[in-house]
């Protein structure tokens, strides 16, 4: 029996490049959540990133391995950014200009086989700086029982291109439609890509973070509710 | 406006409801346009616009039909290019029920957002309700702390929703072949479900009882008994519809190869549900991707092989009787265990209790008694968790369940606040009317309602 701490692997800290390194994407201040207002809570000082996963490091365990070596072995490393395995999710980041490439390997491989696009939907991350808007792409592979691949490429607010998938899964259709209607990410290639569900002459792209919200004027003295945005909220 | 019918072929006889600039329509007036000759069926006698089409020298015609049409679930407008009788070009036009529920998600509480998603697809408010509700508690990283009580209320209140979901659309689909029977058949079997929903959350649709952690509040006394009662009653009226439809001539003369999709198309197009089980592919997320403990059940996956509107039918009527199993075992399984129908971490488990008092439904009052008069940190804590709400740790998830008309997928984005960074939903409906074009070109214009009708889409869930 000594004194000095033992050793065992699992003790250690992890090794540099051996577990995920969180992406940052903004900060919060403040311990509450609230942004408006001063704070009298003597904690408005306090600033914590905001953490989203990051790159996996290998072996990503289960099934994550196959389907990364098969992709690995039909495209070129280049059109890879990163790989995040979270809870129980695989969401291979690829860079737009390999994501035609990458979508029909997906499809055509036999032992990747992902013959269903079910979903494409948008989200802004105005702190993402270059990559402000991410086109996230949700495949299903029947084939190997259902196995579920999230693809996921981004696109800077001042070049909103991103390659359309139509062509390889034409269920991206209208989906990729309604992302460039809700947030402005043009998608080359597209047979037509027209507003889906706002008005054809709507202006702007109401998804957006940077979208403005109207306030509701209420009968009071001129009052108005002011737009959710802008409310006290504790966020 | 004049109805005689020597000024029909004068380009001024209907315009005269439209040139009432609160009535005239921005894209297409009536009249002469390069396109071709304009006509806005805007009140008037309808033999008139018949007649004055019929003088046209050529066949074809391109018809809005929608957004309101009585035929058109809600507010699909389906733009048909016709060559006398035969659809040569469908497109489906939508959006004219996009109400931003998406949106409006990012400024509420996650548990407020369940509130917002019911509404989405109104006709099947439980599985949205139970998509989100899973997508928020992968993100949470509690799928497996969900009680079993809270995942077996669950299932049961989906099986009654699929099969509510299955009855508007054989009634609807019915009734605009003009089998009205279908339809109150229908809305018959419907209502006693429904009024299973009012009993056990309170209201008919939007319910907002499955919440994150669990459900709102347990079973009622005396609701499985109720829905023991209707068992009978339901399958009585499953067979009535079945009676009157199976084999019926003419249904089957609208229904038998119309609609026409293989699973080749099904595939490329993201079909899934009934569609795509008609084409033959026993695909099921409740078998292939078991959620709230289907796994635990057995039923079995109607399947058929014709890929048109009758199997489509005929594999929705097969369903609610599978449905119809899987809710007799649920509440087998609920009848003998008590439980916890909501997460045990009080971090996240909603506080408030409900009871029903004289006057109605409201909080429970050991609850009000305990934060109101015992405990100052109860009521901190009831007040926080329900103005606040909890915080999601960052990241994101995509959850799919098996809704009676396909995938509907949930995909939620988390900024560790305590509101969805984003929300999105890929509602089955939306994605499968794209297949209209598919369905309907090269098919009679009666053919184009019963096809619209094999998808079922419902706009609320298509436009969010």
């Amino acid at each position: 029996m000594t004194d000095t701490p033992t050793s065992a692997p699992e003790n250690l800290p992890a090794g540099p490049g051996t577990t995920p390194e969180p992406i940052q994407r903004g900060e919060r201040t403040g311990m509450f959540g609230a942004t408006r207002g001063a704070d009298t809570t003597g904690y408005g000082g306090l600033r914590s990133p905001i953490l989203f996963p990051g790159a996996a490091v290998r072996p990503y365990g289960g099934d994550f391995d196959a389907v990364a070596d098969a992709l690995e072995a039909r495209v070129s490393p280049e059109a890879f950014v990163r790989t995040v395995i979270d809870r129980g999710e695989m969401t291979v980041v690829v860079n737009r200009e390999h994501l035609p490439a990458v979508a029909r390997a997906l499809r055509d491989d036999p032992d990747l086989r992902f013959e269903m696009c079910l979903s494409v939907s948008g989200v802004n991350y105005p702190a993402d700086v270059g990559s402000e808007l991410h086109v996230v792409y949700h495949l299903m592979s029947i084939t190997h029982g259902c196995r579920r691949l999230r693809l996921e490429v981004t696109c800077p607010d001042a070049d909103p291109h991103v390659p359309s998938v139509v062509a390889t899964y034409p269920a991206a259709d209208w989906h990729e439609r309604e992302t460039w209607d809700m947030f402005g990410i043009i998608f080359d290639g597209h047979p037509s890509l027209t507003r889906i569900l706002m008005p054809d002459d709507w202006p702007g792209h109401p998804q957006r973070k940077d979208y403005p919200l109207g306030g509701i004027p209420v009968e009071y003295k001129g009052g108005s509710v002011p737009p959710p945005d802008q409310r006290r909220s504790y966020n | 406006m004049t109805t005689d019918s020597s000024m029909s072929t004068d380009s001024t006889v209907f315009t005269a409801t439209t040139d009432d600039p609160d009535t005239a329509d921005v894209y297409a007036a009536s009249g002469d346009h390069a396109e071709g000759r304009v006509f806005n069926a805007v009140g008037g006698d309808w033999d008139d616009i018949v007649g004055d089409v019929g003088s046209l020298p050529e066949e074809r015609i391109v018809v809005n039909m929608g957004p309101q049409h009585p035929s058109t679930h809600g507010v699909l407008r389906l733009i048909l290019e016709l060559e006398g009788e035969t659809v040569t070009e469908a497109r489906a036009g939508i959006g004219y029920l996009h109400t931003g529920i998406e949106k409006n998600m990012e400024f509420r509480t996650w548990t407020q957002g369940v509130t917002f998603c019911t509404r989405m697809d109104y006709v099947m408010p439980l599985f949205t309700e139970t998509a989100y509700c899973l997508a928020v508690e992968k993100l949470l990283g509690i799928t497996d702390d969900i009680p079993e009580r809270a995942s077996a209320i669950r299932v049961l209140m989906m099986e009654l929703n699929r099969i509510t979901s299955h009855l508007v659309c054989m009634g609807t689909g019915g009734m605009e072949m003009g089998a009205t029977t279908v339809m109150t058949i229908g809305f018959r079997e419907r209502e006693r479900i429904l009024s299973i929903f009012e009993m056990i959350s309170g209201l008919r649709m939007n319910h907002a009882y499955i919440r994150p952690g669990g459900v709102a509040q347990d079973l009622p006394a005396g609701a499985i008994q109720a829905i023991r009662e209707i068992i009978p009653d339901l399958r009585k009226g499953f067979h009535e519809l079945e009676l009157l439809m199976n084999e019926n001539p003419i249904l089957k003369g609208r229904m038998v190869g119309v609609g026409y999709l293989d699973l080749t198309g099904c595939i490329a197009l993201g079909v899934t549900g009934p569609m795509l089980r008609s084409a033959g592919l026993p695909h099921d997320l409740r078998k292939s991707a078991p959620y709230c403990g289907y796994e635990n059940y057995s039923f079995e996956i109607p399947t058929r092989s014709g890929a048109d509107a009758y199997d489509r039918l005929r594999n929705r009527i097969d369903e609610m009787w599978q449905s119809l199993a899987i809710v007799e075992q649920v509440i087998d399984v609920l009848q003998g265990r008590a439980g916890p129908v909501m997460v045990a971490d009080k971090k996240i488990a909603w506080p408030a209790q409900l009871a029903i008092g004289s006057d109605g439904m409201g909080n429970s009052l050991a609850h009000i008694k305990e934060i109101m008069g015992t405990s100052m940190e109860s009521l901190i804590h009831h007040f926080k968790l329900v103005t606040e709400g909890f915080r999601v740790p960052p990241g994101q998830a995509y959850v799919a369940v098996e809704s009676p008309k396909g995938e509907l997928g949930c995909h939620l984005v988390s900024d560790g606040g305590t509101r969805p960074f984003r929300a999105h939903f890929r509602e089955p409906s939306f994605n499968n009317l794209q297949a209209v074009a598919a369905l309907c070109e090269g098919a009679q214009v009666a053919d184009v309602i019963v096809a619209v009708a094999s998808i079922d889409p419902v706009m609320g869930g298509v436009d969010r």
